[in-house]
């Protein structure tokens, strides 16, 4: 749920990324964590087993800029990827202004994959939201990998809609501010056509 | 779904006072006021030292969470908890479904007087939420995006 302040001038707006265990959605928010001004960021917070894997979420604050004197403040959260965390992801889903879908594009994860994308649709569902009415992109995530598939395929099977679609490889950052840009800009157009 | 929060300056003032008020009545060392999303709407007191977008974002997911267990059990929700440290305590409530208030207070205070006074702070904060809902059903989808054209949103983005 977007939130704007007239008082302090600020517009802010939660974006969630989502995907399959081990995607690397919280490699994407340590890279825009890593790479953005000290001015410009908040802490990051993660909360992760003993062995790193995120347990509720990861949080990170991010200044994009000002419009019209506005500020513009999106509040990235990650999901667990792990299939029995779902009542963590459902929760973390709640006020979601945009979402981002982390691909793993190796072979032996293209079922994850789909499970997931159908898991993100049913909790969506379940909270009145609509993934095809949201601002929403699809992030091909770990191109490099000798076992990546072929982008056009996992296009057709997970991207059926056509949203915006980014190749990427979060350890390097390849793609990741892209994704990013292309759904924070999404979510200021969603709000300005008034939902 | 959720309809976006439109907060306005008169409202503001309100919700500053009420949380101003609630910090020297209750002798907490701060109190903070932020929505269910995990985003500040205002504090009070000592706030100077602390991560307060951290503590808003961690607050949200802890009623989040508690909420999710509170369905499990089959009650609607857990509204009150506390948190006791040893040098700091915290008290935390949900205030008209909509709002989480959060008291911070040390041994200079106690759960009972915080427990007292917060009782009356979220009574006039459901009146505030109530003014702010009312300007909201007033005037539907007014807010400042009605001056931000498409051009401005792609120069954000370069």
């Amino acid at each position: 749920m977007s939130f704007i302040n007239y008082s302090s001038r600020e517009i802010n707006c939660k974006i969630v990324y989502y995907g399959p265990g081990l995607c690397g959605k919280t490699t994407n928010l340590q890279y825009i964590y890593a790479k953005t001004n000290p001015e410009a960021k908040g802490k990051m917070i993660s909360l992760e087993t003993e062995t790193e894997r995120t347990l509720f979420f990861d949080f990170l604050p991010l200044s994009l800029g000002e419009i019209r004197g506005f500020k513009t403040r999106f509040h990235l959260y990650t999901v667990p990827g792990q299939v029995f965390y779902d009542a963590s992801r459902k929760l973390i889903l709640k006020g979601v202004d945009g979402v981002v879908f982390v691909a793993d594009s190796q072979v032996e994860r293209l079922d994850a994959n789909i499970e997931s994308l159908e898991n993100l649709r049913e909790n969506l569902e379940e909270q009145g939201y609509d993934l095809d009415k949201l601002p929403y992109v699809v992030q091909y995530n770990k191109r490099d990998l000798p076992t990546a598939v072929d982008a056009g395929y996992l296009r057709e099977a997970l991207n059926p809609t056509n949203v915006p679609d980014f190749e990427a490889v979060a350890t390097t950052g390849m793609g990741v501010f892209d994704t990013l840009k292309a759904v924070a800009k999404q979510v200021l157009i969603e709000l300005k056509r008034g939902r | 779904m959720n309809s976006q929060l439109v907060l306005f300056e008169e409202e503001q003032k309100k919700i500053v006072q009420i949380c101003d008020a609630l910090h020297r009545d209750a002798c907490a060392k701060a109190v903070f006021l932020v929505n269910r999303d995990g985003q500040m709407l205002a504090n009070s007191g000592q706030t100077v030292q602390m991560d307060t977008t951290s503590l808003a974002s961690l607050t949200a997911g802890n009623i989040a969470a508690t909420g999710g267990l509170a369905q499990l059990l089959g009650e609607k929700e857990f509204a009150i908890q506390f948190h006791e440290g040893e040098r700091d305590n915290i008290h935390i409530s949900l205030v008209g479904q909509r709002v989480i208030l959060v008291i911070i207070f040390d041994e200079r205070s106690s759960l009972g007087l915080v427990r007292l006074r917060v009782r009356r702070a979220s009574n006039e904060l459901v009146k505030v939420l109530e003014q702010i809902n009312a300007k909201a059903a007033q005037n539907p989808g007014h807010t400042v995006f009605d001056e931000i054209s498409d051009e401005d949103i792609d120069n954000l983005f370069g």
